[in-house]
């Protein structure tokens, strides 16, 4: 094998996409070549360095919400059946949507069909590799991140003290709108905090309930309905929103 | 596999959505590198979402993510051909021009191996665009997406000996860029 050759068969070697045979004839050549040992040397390292750079870049966060909006299910909410078919697309969710089936079936007014949704989007949150659209645990660099992109001001909240830690914000869309969702966890559990707006300015006490195996806990206040999703057992999840509801009547909200 | 495949069946968009929009980062990346343009790869990735939705019947796994890759390419190159200024197919020979130095066999010159230095990534991004096609589309798919030969063949419609060729060329022609740039002051 000749250096020519081996010039742009080592390339081949380094990205692993050469057979048994032709792999070893190149690293003959290159173990008695010192120019094609160093040239392998040469590229290997700016593999690596490229490859430790981090040279993706991020969708912003208005091309998800365009690209989103274009889809047909954000213009007309999909059926029920539709959004048990999403569920069994998640392979770890899918015996649970078979055993709650009938439940979910049978039920119809726009509440339950908005709290299957608020379910179906904490879902796709974990399953999409699109938690936050913007990771902070500050509460000052989540609340200002919402302006401009909805038409409330979702209170952002620091739980850490209490146990519950914010991991940042994102954009979802439930019921065909954009709505506000702040992201938290507690141990390895994470809690989707969804809060759109209502005309009833009175207060909600917080309702529990449950869906495909999530907890959820709802409540409004001052304009604002929440509701809480995750997979926290339900009293952990009623601690969170007594320490939120505690925490926005001390007025500590950013 | 869809088993209603009307257009308006809100189970499709959603297992559309489902399998696309985890792949949206990647596909903005690949197109931030195609155009070397915000606004533009924003356009033309909701446009590739679009069209692939509309395809989405005939998608046949099991990778997704070069078959959003093919589509999203088709919609650059379109773009490319609607640009005034479009880079006019560059081809393996035309890219001589691209190099500001004889690139080919410089290294094989200098037996000892010179290091690289350590570039940031807007540094490096920016090597990167002044690649010039096709060896820029090679380079992205192997090395920021990491997708196998034969991938990358199907996505650009080359057998796999060009695809091996181009990305050979596309990491001289970067490499040589690279070493210029520790010769400038900054």
């Amino acid at each position: 094998m000749t250096c020519d050759e081996v010039e742009i068969l080592l390339h081949a070697l380094i990205d692993g996409e050469l057979d048994a045979g032709h792999a070893r004839e190149v690293e003959d050549h290159i173990a008695g070549c010192p120019a094609c040992t160093a040239e392998l040397a040469a590229y290997r390292q700016m593999s690596k360095a490229i490859a430790g750079a981090g040279l993706h870049y991020t969708a912003p966060p208005a091309l998800r919400r365009r690209i989103e909006a274009a889809l047909p299910q954000t213009k007309t909410p999909p059926s029920r059946r539709a959004v048990l078919r999403g569920f069994a697309m998640g392979s770890a969710v899918s015996a649970l949507a078979a055993t709650g089936l009938f439940a979910i079936v049978l039920r119809n007014d726009d509440a339950e069909r908005i709290e299957s949704e608020i379910v179906s989007a904490h879902l796709r949150s974990l399953q999409a590799g699109h938690l936050t659209d913007v990771i902070s645990t500050d509460q000052h660099t989540v609340k200002p991140w919402f302006n401009g992109k909805l038409d409330v001001a979702p209170p952002v909240v620091d739980l850490t003290a209490q146990g519950f830690t914010l991991i940042g914000g994102r954009l979802d869309y439930v019921d065909a709108r954009p709505i506000g969702a702040i992201v938290y966890k507690r141990r390895a559990h994470v809690i989707n905090l969804f809060v759109a707006q209502t005309a009833s300015t009175e207060r909600r006490a917080a309702k529990a309930e449950s869906i495909q195996g999530f907890n959820i806990r709802h409540w409004g206040e001052q304009g604002l309905n929440y509701w809480a999703v995750s997979d926290l057992a339900a009293d952990e999840l009623a601690e969170f929103g007594e320490k939120f509801e505690a925490a926005m009547r001390g007025g500590t909200a950013g | 596999m869809p088993v209603n495949a009307s257009d308006d069946d809100p189970g499709r968009a959603w297992r559309f959505r489902d399998a696309a929009l985890p792949y949206l980062d990647d596909a903005y990346t690949l197109a931030r590198y195609l155009l070397r343009d915000a606004n533009d790869a924003e356009d033309a990735v909701q446009e590739c979402y679009l069209r692939a939705l509309k395809h989405f019947d005939s998608y046949r796994g099991p990778a997704i993510k070069p078959w959003l890759f093919a589509i999203l390419r088709n919609v650059c190159n379109a773009e490319f051909a609607r640009r005034a200024n479009a880079p006019t197919g560059a081809t393996d020979d035309a890219a001589d021009h691209a190099g500001q130095t004889p690139l080919w066999h410089e290294a094989q010159e200098t037996p000892e191996t010179q290091m690289l230095r350590r570039l940031d990534a807007t540094a490096i991004r920016r090597l990167v665009a002044a690649l010039a096609e096709p060896f820029r589309e090679t380079f992205v798919l192997r090395e920021i997406h990491n997708l196998s030969y034969r991938e990358i063949a199907d996505i650009v419609e080359a057998p796999v000996g060009t695809v091996m060729s181009r990305l050979a060329r596309a990491r001289a022609m970067l490499r040589s860029a690279w070493l210029a740039q520790e010769e400038q002051p900054t």
